[in-house]
């Protein structure tokens, strides 16, 4: 038996030693590849970067307006609108933002991404993250990172052509609610080219629903150019406007906020990007060169 | 665990039970041989008044034993265990109940990591998992009506290690190795001498609460593959596992219901909470898996005797025992 005063004594002791914290596991040289936590390969995202530079410079022809409204460090979340068959904004934005400001930006996709078979283990590589918002959170409070959602979902990509440029409902409102938790930003970008790069003409429901997936479009491009259509955009001229970053004026880090607040400031952010689309439209000459 | 304990000397008395003896040299603990329900258990408790109870002994591996004996273990086992940690003028104060964190499932609409309070996202399928939940459920149940007993569970991550076999590992130890097409998940692994550790840290500071328990990093699949130096064969994305049970009726893969969801979606778990507590893992992930292989590589050499010390009962009796023995302190 030992007593209580030798125990004490002990303990004590081990105290006054400092005892060494085990250090952070070093991983070095045991791992093979440079997939992070997040399942994003940084030396993946290079060649991409390198293989989709002359899209966005000589096909897209790229041109961004109040991008010094993206803040250099720390969070933010960027809302866009969605379009095309098969967006082709959210790399446009992505490689945009990273090129231009050096910043990552970390793209939240539908969960369908991540249970498709090849093509959401390359959207992972590449720098996507299934869209939950404990994910969003991490990305926005914990990491200080850029964090990309289209508040539309697929209703945005998957409206035919006779609905261009008009914005889909924005969901709940999570965005919003993710934002006012992690006590960020959220930045607005129009988007303005997308819905041209790849129109849908007519969409097949029946077809969807026995292959699983959220929609199945006939597109423009599928008409022009066969099955290659799936790939090839239409060389559509893009153009993109920051607008204002939107502050929420709550404490963060609420487990909910307000429901009738949260829709209304997602519909104010909507009618404004909705707004700024208008006016874009308006200014533009050419689809295909502005 | 028993043998962590032994070197404490605050511990009076260590008793350990199960359905076979111990399989490690034991010096001051005692063991009972008991039933797989642990029937006996609430007798043993009012005989010896102890005060906690480790219970390390749920099923997470549903190909080692058959449905029916796995709910016999996990969930009248721990009811058995619970009553009797729970009856009257019972002198347990302290239950820990090691769990695992499949009791998360993996999922496409799961988050990228899952903190203790977080619920599924996708119904439980598997019997291992629902029988897991149901265990957790009693424990739940167990806290809120004895609440001066500590009660802890832990969900550690799959397990790879030096010694434990599970589906994964001896997966991993083969040629060839199954995945799914088209997938690449991220998984998180334990070192199995994290586990000990980790239960020992609970036990000795009383700490309650549920924890989840993992090595830092998470690893693609492709690439644990990589380092244990086995070829991935991919099974269709579509019609997973009819594919995969031809292959495990040929005994090339194993393949529990459990693996279709995490060879898809794998799961991430968050351990702030473990670490707050004081319990820093030893291993990374990457460390399990290097842990894994180098003892794979050591039994390719050596075969599957064991390398250590071989433990013979009588010799350690008689030097334990025996008054011709000599004590240092001059006592016989």
């Amino acid at each position: 038996m030992v007593t209580s005063r030798e125990t004490a004594h002990r303990e004590q002791r081990a105290a006054l030693v400092p005892l060494p914290r085990p250090a952070e596991p070093a991983d070095n040289g045991l791992r093979l590849s440079d997939v992070d936590e997040w399942g994003r390969s940084a030396h993946m995202r290079e060649l991409a970067r390198q293989l989709y530079a002359p899209l966005y410079e000589k096909w897209f022809r790229v041109e961004w307006e109040g991008l010094e409204r993206i803040p250099r460090q720390g969070g933010a979340l960027l809302v866009a609108n969605h379009a095309g068959a098969i967006p082709s904004d959210a790399p446009v934005i992505m490689h945009g933002i990273e090129k231009e400001l050096g910043r990552p930006v970390y793209g939240l996709a539908d969960y369908f991404f991540r249970s498709a078979p090849w093509v959401g283990t390359m959207w992972a590589r590449l720098g996507g993250v299934p869209a939950h918002p404990d994910n969003a959170l991490r990305i926005l409070r914990d990491q200080g990172d850029l964090c990309l959602v289209f508040p539309e979902g697929t209703k945005g990509p998957s409206k035919t052509y006779t609905d261009r440029y008009r914005l889909r409902r924005f969901g709940r409102g999570g965005f919003v609610e993710i934002a006012m938790r992690a006590g960020v930003p959220v930045i607005p970008i129009a988007v303005v080219g997308a819905e041209e790069s790849m129109p849908i003409l007519f969409r097949l429901p029946s077809v969807a629903k026995v292959l699983g997936v959220p929609y199945v479009p006939v597109t423009a491009n599928m008409l022009a150019l066969g099955p290659l259509g799936l790939l090839g955009y239409f060389p559509a001229k893009f153009k993109l406007r920051v607008l204002e970053p939107v502050t929420f004026d709550v404490p963060p880090g609420q487990e909910r906020y307000s429901k009738s607040r949260v829709m209304d400031e997602a519909e104010k952010i909507r009618l404004h990007l909705q707004e700024t689309l208008y006016e874009m439209l308006r200014a533009r000459r050419s689809v295909w060169f502005g | 665990m028993a043998q962590a304990l032994e070197s404490d000397p605050d511990v009076e008395m260590i008793l350990g039970m199960g359905t076979s003896e111990p399989s490690v040299p034991l010096e001051r603990a005692e063991f009972v041989r008991a039933d797989q329900t642990y029937s006996i258990l609430s007798r043993i408790v009012r005989a010896t008044q102890v005060d906690t109870i480790v219970h390390t002994f749920l099923v997470v591996d549903s190909t080692r034993v058959s449905s029916r004996l796995m709910h016999e273990i996990n969930v009248i086992g721990t009811m058995n265990l619970l009553a009797a940690a729970g009856q009257s003028g019972s002198s347990v104060r302290q239950v820990v109940v090691k769990s695992a964190s499949l009791v998360y499932g993996a999922a496409s609409t799961d988050p990228t990591w899952f903190r203790e309070e977080m619920a599924r996202t996708s119904p439980a399928r598997t019997r291992v998992e629902r029988s897991l939940l149901e265990v957790e459920g009693f424990v739940r149940d167990f806290a809120e009506d004895n609440p001066a007993t500590v009660v802890t569970v832990l969900r550690f991550a799959n397990v790879l290690g030096t010694d434990i076999v599970t589906p994964i590992s001896s997966n991993l130890s083969r040629a060839l190795c199954p995945s799914v097409g088209g997938y690449d998940p991220l998984l998180q692994f334990i070192e199995e001498d994290d586990v000990v550790r980790c239960l020992e840290h609970v036990t000795r500071h009383r700490i309650p609460g549920l924890y989840n328990v993992a090595g830092t990093g998470r690893l693609p699949w492709s690439e644990v593959a990589g380092m244990c130096g086995t070829r991935l064969l991919p099974l269709p994305p579509a019609g997973t596992r009819a594919a995969a049970s031809a292959l495990v009726r040929m005994k090339l893969i194993e393949f529990p219901p459990e693996l279709d969801g995490l060879l898809r979606y794998g799961r991430g778990i968050d351990t702030t909470r473990i670490t707050k507590a004081g319990y820093h893992c030893r291993y990374s992930t990457a460390g399990a898996v290097d842990s894994f292989i180098q003892a794979t590589r050591l039994r390719r050499s050596l075969g599957k005797q064991p390398i250590a010390y071989t433990y013979e009962q009588d010799v350690e009796q008689f030097f334990r025992r025996s008054s011709a023995v000599l004590r240092p302190d001059g006592t016989v």
